[in-house]
């Protein structure tokens, strides 16, 4: 089974690196684009476990490595 | 004395702190790699700069997750003196011995340069070879210096003389100018709260002779072995 996480900085933390995404989009002409924000999406390949389990494994690794809480908002998708 | 210098895959100024100490110390400081889950008896320990492990993940985040950073933990909680630079800070804060992050600095690049910083609290320890107020110069070297705290974190760091070093200018004003990164307040270092554990981007290590530019590096170590002893 598979599990998605997908990290990304919390409100408020500044982001450099979607400021410089969303400058250049301007610079393309996209004028659409009120803002823009990076994140990270890191794919696990999982032994076969019930959903909640995993789930429940996969927010240990989230906060004791995968994300940082104190800049860090994080989501998880398990998917059988 | 006897200190100890931690080394990851991708540490590089672990020499250079070797070379700080032992010219300050008299005698070298024992070498530990991340894999070893022991200290040996030690006055200090130092974390050096550099990008271990590639700075993947996050910088700082698989450092702070090695067999030894348990033990200097643990050794820190016991009031044993921890001095980490740069990444070292990084590490430190991954791992909750200090508080806030590290994010990348604000304009994108990566600077190096030598800062001049406000020595910005009393802390005999780590800064009792200046005084409190003066302007001493270190150079920075990092992509990811930017420190970040939440407001309650950062007016706590404020209130308790948790402040180590705020970038300045040579006057010792604190503007934007001066600011390299981007960080809240104007922060290149801080305590945690018992005062044992220093973190700061700028490297000390980097200027401790005429030579290479500067001795102000050379005060920070002569002063943290004399006050260890």
């Amino acid at each position: 089974m598979k599990a998605r996480v997908h990290i990304s900085l919390k409100n408020g933390v500044l982001d450099p690196q979607g400021k410089a995404i969303s400058n250049s989009l301007h610079g393309l002409g996209f004028d659409s684009v009120l803002d823009a924000r990076q994140g990270k999406t890191i794919e696990l390949d999982l032994k076969d476990m019930s959903k909640e389990q995993a789930e429940k494994e996969v927010d240990r690794m989230c906060l004791q490595l995968l994300a940082n809480t104190v800049i860090e908002n994080y989501s998880i998708e398990v998917i059988d | 004395m006897k200190a100890c210098v931690i080394v990851f895959p991708g540490s590089n100024c672990d020499r250079d702190l070797k070379v700080a100490l032992t010219q300050s110390m008299g005698n070298e400081p024992n070498m530990v790699w991340h894999g070893d889950s022991e200290l040996p008896e030690t006055d200090l320990i130092a974390i050096p700069g550099g990008f271990s492990y590639g700075d993947y993940l996050r910088c700082g985040a698989m450092a702070g997750n090695s067999p030894i950073m348990r033990e200097v933990v643990r050794k820190a909680e016991g009031g044993t003196p921890v001095v980490a630079i740069c990444n070292g800070f990084q590490i430190a804060t991954e791992t909750g011995m200090l508080p806030g992050a590290l994010l990348r600095n604000a304009d994108q690049s990566f600077v190096c340069k030598d800062v001049d910083l406000l020595v910005a609290a009393d802390n005999e320890r780590f800064v009792g070879g200046y005084d409190r107020g003066q302007v001493v110069k270190f150079p920075v070297a990092h992509h990811d210096g930017n420190f970040f705290a939440d407001e309650e974190t950062l007016s706590e760091l404020e209130n308790e003389g948790q402040i180590a070093f705020k970038y300045a200018t040579p006057d010792g004003e604190l503007t934007e100018e001066a600011n390299p990164n981007g960080s809240l307040n104007n922060i290149a270092g801080i305590y945690n709260k018992a005062g044992n554990v220093l973190g700061l981007m700028p490297h000390p290590e980097r200027l401790i002779s005429k030579e290479l530019g500067g001795v102000d590096g050379k005060t920070f170590f002569d002063n943290l072995v004399h006050s260890i002893g």
